[in-house]
């Protein structure tokens, strides 16, 4: 498939070769005839063209003025309903634009829809929302793959040349691990660089908003217009946001890259370690110097990670009670009713297994085993990776243990399914910014992702890794 | 002191600590920017982060935390350089979010005292645990429609300050006084309107019994009480309620108690199976609070002169009781209103005990007679001032000043202007005087007899008739001393 790149199609568009009406369309095109996909939650040819109508009268400069973004359904949004892929949400029109696609239209940018997700970004697969799997674009006719999750609608969006860049959201592998499941880009920066407000929560003090994109360049450009301080989320950083695509250098001489001892894992695939020595083996080409390392406490991440995320999402979603907007079930006869019946009938079976989890895990007399444990766990998880660091200038792993899997496996264990996320969830507890880029292919020819981890706060070497990595691939 | 309660079998002491909620004086929300205004239509102060829309968030509103380390500051308390905002989790249908955001490990404000006064002169400390921070929930309002609950979302995330007790408090007059004076420090800080009626200020009270000596008994805690009247009638009850169980050989329930104010009992709120787990955790939506030592320095500068500074230096400087200065400083409003009236003529402060007498007892009957508050007398400081100049001139008796006061009252007149106008001033003129006696002596010649023969209480008889002839204006000590001399001289 051969996709225009952002950065192209700017070209084009600042040179008249093409317009925004015509651009788009080709767009709107191919969305209707990879409709089969379910990539999209909400779709509606006459908003996007109401929206061209507006840009087409809009004499002022913006600098993604006519790009056709894809969001996902977890930003809220004016223009368009939100879901967070729930049926509690399934009628839900916020009046209110979140921070980050705030900051996409105030650039000119072109929503074409809201990608599907799983529900309230609780999943590895797109298969837990209320309106059905989406299915990865790459998927052989025979056998539909999962397009991984909980961004499996936005990384499919980009697959599928439905849009030119999609955002997500990463808790603990939500934009990386379908990023690599589709063989597109996809950026979680440092926690904190983009704001959360108006973005529904899943867990606080993980979740992320990011970028998909068909190459790192495109996803710099992206990630340089969602980012920047927003007083409205106490979490949000006060940083500099640097032109990463102005800044981007693939020299990376004198580097030195961490290659963390406890990612080599038993039982991934044969391709995937294999993938990951021939990125060290291009890096070492470029000049880098390669560093052993170890982050001892990698094994605990994913229980760590599955006390922490459910435990913030039990009280994260106790304001879908049926109460003041969404679903509210019909059957009342007392507020307990109310509230039992409502939440039964609208959280589905994945979401409500987790609110169960973080309930029992805050609950008096468990507090102290669980949750104030892994809370002392993230930190000792962190202090890895501040050791780290002190050794080298960024981490490579793989992205995900395995490429797309067929959309049916795993359904029925959450085990097998939360283990997706064994590499992406110890820089998630950390913090720290993460991309994963294409890089290789597996026996069945589908992708796979590599992983780079920066400091925080610097995606700028994230990016130039990445770019570098890239060209040489290509 | 007595505090001991007689049951039928045993002595009995009561152990009693309060918890305080004041909502902290501040325009907007705890974590928005939507108007705390009271008794504005339901609904209409209610921003996204109020009603918990998806993805809204929480920021600290700076003014509120500052008024929480001020409060602390007025009750001599610890100011944490740290604390933390924790979720307290429970479903109620006003209370959006399905959790509170509260304080629970680590609070804004660590341990104080405070100092009630009694009225024998005596004082008592009642030890601070904690103050915290905390969102108020909105309202359920059950009584609009037979069928359904309507919820309005106005007070949903109003800063409250949770002021938590020592158990030291043994009566419910202490658990009275010990309010009225957090509510006289809360005043006086500008932190909290201390209006109890619209429910700026109310409290839960924790109460058990003892045998006196022994060790804590099983406490029962009674929910959001709004007077300083139903607190004491609900200790009472409750402290009545658990003797009798104790006495007949049953024990006491830890329980959470509502106070009926209609029948005047209490009852448990829910049973155990309904008990809440809060589950509380820190709220990762929000930083840890921090607060240097900078930061606090400049929030003292600010405090202004709180009552118990006052009260000492009103017994320094006017030589009055440690009970007249604690019930001046009580209110701010009082104790602002003494320093105008006092400083309004340099002669008064050499009567500054009949200035406190004249405000507390006169002023303040008439103030309740017509339901008015000391800010809104239509007497001024400086005119009540100006009327007991007159009386310590001795231009007015004490007795023709009380019409004066409800004439000014009335009125708005000043005091000179009644005097005046209705040619009060009090007659000192020797003369005027001994005519006015040698006419009561001559008109009454038997009731002279009576008295020369022993009947010494008929002087008062004297008195009143000479007083009648004057029109209450004539100088009293001077009229007994006349009146003695030419009795006397009969003899």
């Amino acid at each position: 498939m051969s996709k225009s790149s952002l950065k192209q199609t700017l070209k084009d568009l600042n040179t008249k070769k093409i317009s925004i009406r015509e651009l788009n369309q080709d767009y709107l095109k191919r969305i209707k005839e990879n409709e089969n996909l379910n990539v999209f939650i909400h779709f509606s040819e006459d908003n996007v063209l109401k929206q061209i109508d507006n840009l087409e009268n809009d004499n002022s400069t913006k600098k993604l003025k006519g790009i056709p973004i894809a969001i996902k359904d977890l930003f809220c949004t004016k223009s368009m309903p939100t879901t967070a892929a729930s049926k509690i949400l399934e009628n839900f029109n916020p009046t209110y634009e979140s921070f980050v696609t705030q900051k996409l239209l105030d650039e000119g940018s072109i929503f074409v829809g809201k990608t599907n997700l799983d529900e309230f970004a609780m999943g590895s697969a797109t298969n837990t929302s209320f309106f059905g799997n989406t299915i990865n674009p790459l998927s052989k006719e025979y056998e539909p793959l999962a397009p991984g999750g909980s961004s499996g609608g936005s990384a499919a969006a980009v697959a599928a040349d439905l849009c030119l860049g999609a955002t997500g959201t990463d808790t603990g592998g939500s934009i990386r691990q379908p990023a690599s499941f589709c063989g597109v880009v996809g950026i979680k920066p440092t926690y904190g660089l983009c704001s959360r407000w108006g973005i529904a929560a899943f867990a606080s003090s993980l979740d992320q908003a990011g970028i998909f994109s068909h190459n790192v360049e495109d996803a710099s450009i992206l990630l340089q217009s969602i980012a920047g301080f927003d007083q409205r989320d106490s979490t949000s950083a006060k940083v500099d946001v640097p032109n990463y695509f102005e800044n981007l250098d693939d020299d990376l001489n004198g580097k030195t890259v961490g290659i963390p001892k406890e990612y080599s894992i038993d039982g991934i695939p044969m391709e995937i370690s294999q993938i990951w020595e021939d990125a060290i083996k291009v890096l070492e080409k470029k000049g880098v110097k390669i560093k052993n390392i170890s982050l001892p406490h990698t094994k605990y991440a994913l229980p760590t990670y599955y006390i922490i995320a459910p435990a913030e999402a039990s009280s994260n979603l106790a304001r879908y009670d049926g109460v003041k907007y969404g679903f509210r079930s019909d059957e009342i006869d007392s507020l307990d009713e109310m509230y039992e019946n409502t939440r039964a009938q609208g959280f589905g079976k994945e979401v409500k297994r987790r609110i169960l989890i973080g309930t029992y895990v805050l609950s008096a007399g468990y507090y102290d085993a669980y949750y104030l444990k892994a809370q002392k766990v993230r930190k000792l998880i962190a202090d890895d990776f501040n050791r780290a660091f002190k050794e080298c200038d960024f981490i490579v792993t793989p992205t995900a243990p395995s490429a797309a899997f067929p959309l049916n496996e795993k359904q029925n264990d959450p085990i097998k399914m939360y283990l997706n996320d064994v590499f992406t969830v110890p820089a998630s507890l950390a913090g720290l910014p993460g991309i994963s880029i294409p890089f290789g292919k597996d026996k069945n020819n589908l992708p796979l992702g590599i992983q780079i981890l920066g400091k925080h706060f610097d995606e700028q070497l994230v990016f130039n890794v990445a770019v570098s990595l890239e060209r040489s691939y290509e | 002191m007595n505090n001991i309660i007689k049951g039928e079998k045993h002595d009995w002491e009561m152990v009693i600590g309060l918890e305080i909620h004041a909502q902290v004086k501040s325009n907007s929300k705890l974590f928005s920017s939507s108007s705390t205004k009271f008794g504005s239509s339901p609904n209409s102060q209610v921003s996204l982060v109020d009603a918990a829309m998806p993805g809204m968030l929480p920021v600290i509103n700076k003014y509120c935390v500052e008024q929480a380390v001020k409060t602390g500051v007025g009750l001599n308390a610890k100011i944490n350089n740290y604390s933390v905002f924790d979720r307290k989790n429970y479903f109620y249908a006003d209370l959006p979010q399905g959790y509170q955001i509260s304080q629970y490990k680590y609070p804004i404000v660590g341990e104080g005292k405070v100092t009630i006064d009694f009225k024998d002169g005596t004082s008592k400390d009642i030890r601070i645990v904690r103050l915290h921070l905390e969102q108020d929930a909105g309202k359920s309002l059950h009584d609009q429609n037979p069928s359904k609950t309507y919820v309005d979302l106005n007070r949903s995330g109003v800063a409250l300050m949770e002021i938590v007790s020592e158990p030291d408090i043994r009566t419910p007059d202490e658990a009275g006084m010990y309010i009225s004076k957090i509510r006289s420090i809360l005043m006086y800080l500008d932190t909290c309107d201390g209006n109890m009626q619209e429910g700026s200020l109310r409290a839960d009270v924790n109460i058990s019994v003892r045998k006196p000596g022994d060790e804590y008994g099983t406490r029962c805690e009674i929910k959001n009480l709004n007077s300083i009247k139903f607190i004491k009638q609900a200790i009472n009850y409750e402290v009545k309620r658990q003797i009798e169980i104790l006495e007949a050989g049953g024990s006491i329930e830890q329980n959470t108690m509502l106070f009926n104010t209609s029948t005047g009992k209490t009852r448990p709120m829910r049973n155990k199976e309904e008990a809440h787990d809060y589950r509380y955790f820190p709220d990762p939506d929000l930083l840890p609070l921090e607060i240097s030592e900078e930061e606090i320095g400049k929030i003292k500068t600010s405090i202004p002169e709180l009552p118990d500074e006052l009260k000492n230096k009103f017994i320094d400087t006017y030589k009055l009781s440690n009970y007249d200065a604690s019930v001046l400083t009580a209110e701010k409003q009082t104790s602002d209103y003494f320093n105008e009236s006092i400083n309004s003529d340099p002669e008064l402060k050499k009567h500054a005990k009949i200035v406190v007498n004249w405000i507390t007892s006169e002023l303040f009957s008439l103030l309740n007679k017509n339901n008015l508050e000391l800010n809104n007398s239509p007497v001024s400081p400086e005119n009540l001032g100006q009327l007991i100049k007159l009386i310590s001139t001795n231009e007015i008796s004490g007795k023709i000043a009380k019409d004066v006061l409800e004439d000014m009252f009335s009125t708005g007149k000043t005091a000179r202007q009644i005097v005046d106008e209705k040619g009060l001033q009090q007659v000192s003129d020797q003369e005027e005087i001994e005519k006015v006696i040698d006419e009561v002596i001559a008109t009454n010649p038997k009731m002279v007899e009576q008295y020369l023969d022993g009947k010494d209480k008929l002087l008062g008889f004297f008195v009143g008739q000479a007083m009648k002839l004057t029109k209450g204006k004539a100088n009293p000590k001077m009229l007994n001393d006349i009146l003695m001399r030419k009795l006397n001289k009969k003899n």
